[in-house]
């Protein structure tokens, strides 16, 4: 009777998993990125972002095809706004992920190993980004509820890593630059945690009609 | 808001089929409850309880409670005439009476015995006014209804139905035979009416009832299934039947 609509549903839940995955790529490539101090990581990241805009881009068309035509409601509903609203977080994780990439360049080599805290808000971010996208393959509100608890470690390791990179700038002025760009990637991680949050608190949503953050 | 109609425990049978298998529901005054379900599960039959319509129907045995106004309808002391001057109707199709638009609006009033000429016209001119469609037809109001489109056939109707100043107002489907800039009318027409009348309305359109109302009430197989806040009820229906028939998965 709907197998259209769910044949559309079904193509715009692949295309969410597949845009998911390629946040999480980005994201990995730039934290292993920086802890190997790999320089030419951008112009592998910067094609992985251009290709989940793209994604966003053709999300957002099938949604407001299904709006349009289906006048969706209830679970169907919330699937839809959710996934319109995932997308906007999905596509800054890849911005972000990029960004990294390109501050990396300018380290010029260095690994930030000197900033212990770093490493571990970068683990911490990729692995909220990853139980998001899981949470949603899986419509798993519990997951997603997690991810939300998980930003507590990503916000202290980022106070952690200012303090340290305060120390750092006190020490030794010559690596203020170094420091900022530090500061700045570990700012990008904090944020992209941010992202995933929502992204979870989306999937809650579309799963139990209730959204995360109430 | 308080409730303007109680129902309890309704049951009704034609013959030896049961219709409505024991409903319960408190209607909120000036407010409009959609009564959504598929072909035959009782939602034209409940609404048509309500101002008991049904007793026509013959071999119709009714249990339970409808209060209305602090009295059970059913009471064998309730005056059934005045009962539906209370609660009145307004068809799926159109059905003005052959006779003038004037007439139309004017046979309640008449039934109800106002004679007076100049009370009669404020009457009509209230109700056609009430009912949106005043200026459209003020200067042809002894002209023969029929000749009105079917928009303004059925915004006649209410009208007509207005016109005997009425709590509640029943609709059956009331856009079902009408184009969308007639229904988008008449779904105007209905939130205007809301803040006087308390509007029930059977509609078979999902996104009409998500539109206009209130309240909604799902019926399956004569039961009762989900009856809640329309918003609610559309964007995280609590049972999966419901679900499954806003979702066109069945129905």
């Amino acid at each position: 009777m709907r197998s259209k609509f769910d044949e559309q549903l079904g193509l715009l839940n692949r295309k969410m998993i597949e845009t998911g995955a390629k946040c999480e790529r980005a994201i990995a490539m730039a934290a292993t990125a920086l802890l190997e101090g790999d320089t030419g990581a951008s112009e592998r990241v910067a094609p992985i972002g251009q290709e989940i805009d793209q994604m966003e881009k053709e999300i957002e068309s099938i949604c407001l095809k299904l709006l349009l035509q289906q006048q969706p409601v209830a679970r169907d509903l919330r699937q839809i706004s959710a996934a319109l609203k995932m997308i906007t977080d999905m596509e800054r994780i890849g911005d972000q992920a990029e960004d990294i990439a390109e501050i990396i360049t300018y380290l010029n080599g260095r690994t930030g190993e000197e900033c212990h805290g770093i490493r571990s808000m970068a683990e911490a971010a990729i692995k909220m980004v990853t139980d998001s996208i899981d949470a949603y393959v899986r419509q798993d509100p519990e997951l997603a509820a997690s991810v939300s608890e998980y930003d507590d470690v990503v916000d202290e390791g980022f106070d952690r890593v200012k303090r340290t990179l305060i120390g750092m700038i006190r020490d030794n002025p010559a690596d203020g630059e170094y420091a900022i760009d530090l500061l700045m990637i570990a700012k990008y991680f904090e944020r992209i945690g941010d992202h995933a949050v929502n992204i979870a608190e989306w999937v809650e949503f579309a799963v139990t009609g209730v959204h995360g953050g109430e | 808001m308080s409730d303007i109609i109680t129902v309890k425990n309704l049951c009704l049978w034609y013959k030896s089929v049961q219709a409505l298998k024991s409903v319960s529901m408190t209607i909120p005054e000036k407010s409009i409850t959609a009564l959504i379900g598929p072909s035959g599960c009782g939602k034209s039959t409940f609404l048509k309880t309500l101002n008991r319509m049904n007793d026509l129907v013959p071999g119709v045995k009714i249990t339970g409670e409808v209060t209305y106004d602090g009295t059970n309808i059913f009471d064998p002391g309730v005056d059934v005439n005045e009962l539906r001057r209370n609660v009145g109707m307004v068809f799926q199709k159109p059905n003005p009476f052959p006779m003038s638009v004037y007439d139309n609006v004017a046979y309640g009033p008449r039934t109800h015995g106002i004679t007076n000429r100049v009370r009669l016209d404020e009457t009509v001119e209230k109700a056609l006014r009430d009912a949106a469609i005043w200026d459209e037809v003020k200067d042809r109001l002894k002209k023969n209804a029929l000749g009105l489109s079917g928009g303004q056939q059925q915004r006649l109707c209410i009208a007509r139905a207005l016109a005997v100043k009425p709590q509640v107002l029943l609709m059956d489907e009331p856009t079902s035979a009408l184009d969308p800039i007639s229904t988008s009318r008449i779904e105007e027409l209905v939130l205007q009416l809301k803040e006087n009348y308390t509007i029930i309305t059977v509609t078979h359109n999902m996104q009409q009832a998500a539109r206009i109302s209130d309240m909604t009430a799902f019926f399956l197989l004569g039961e009762l299934v989900e009856f809640g806040d329309t918003e609610t009820l559309f964007s995280q229906p609590s049972d999966k039947r419901t679900e499954d028939y806003i979702t066109g998965r069945f129905g």
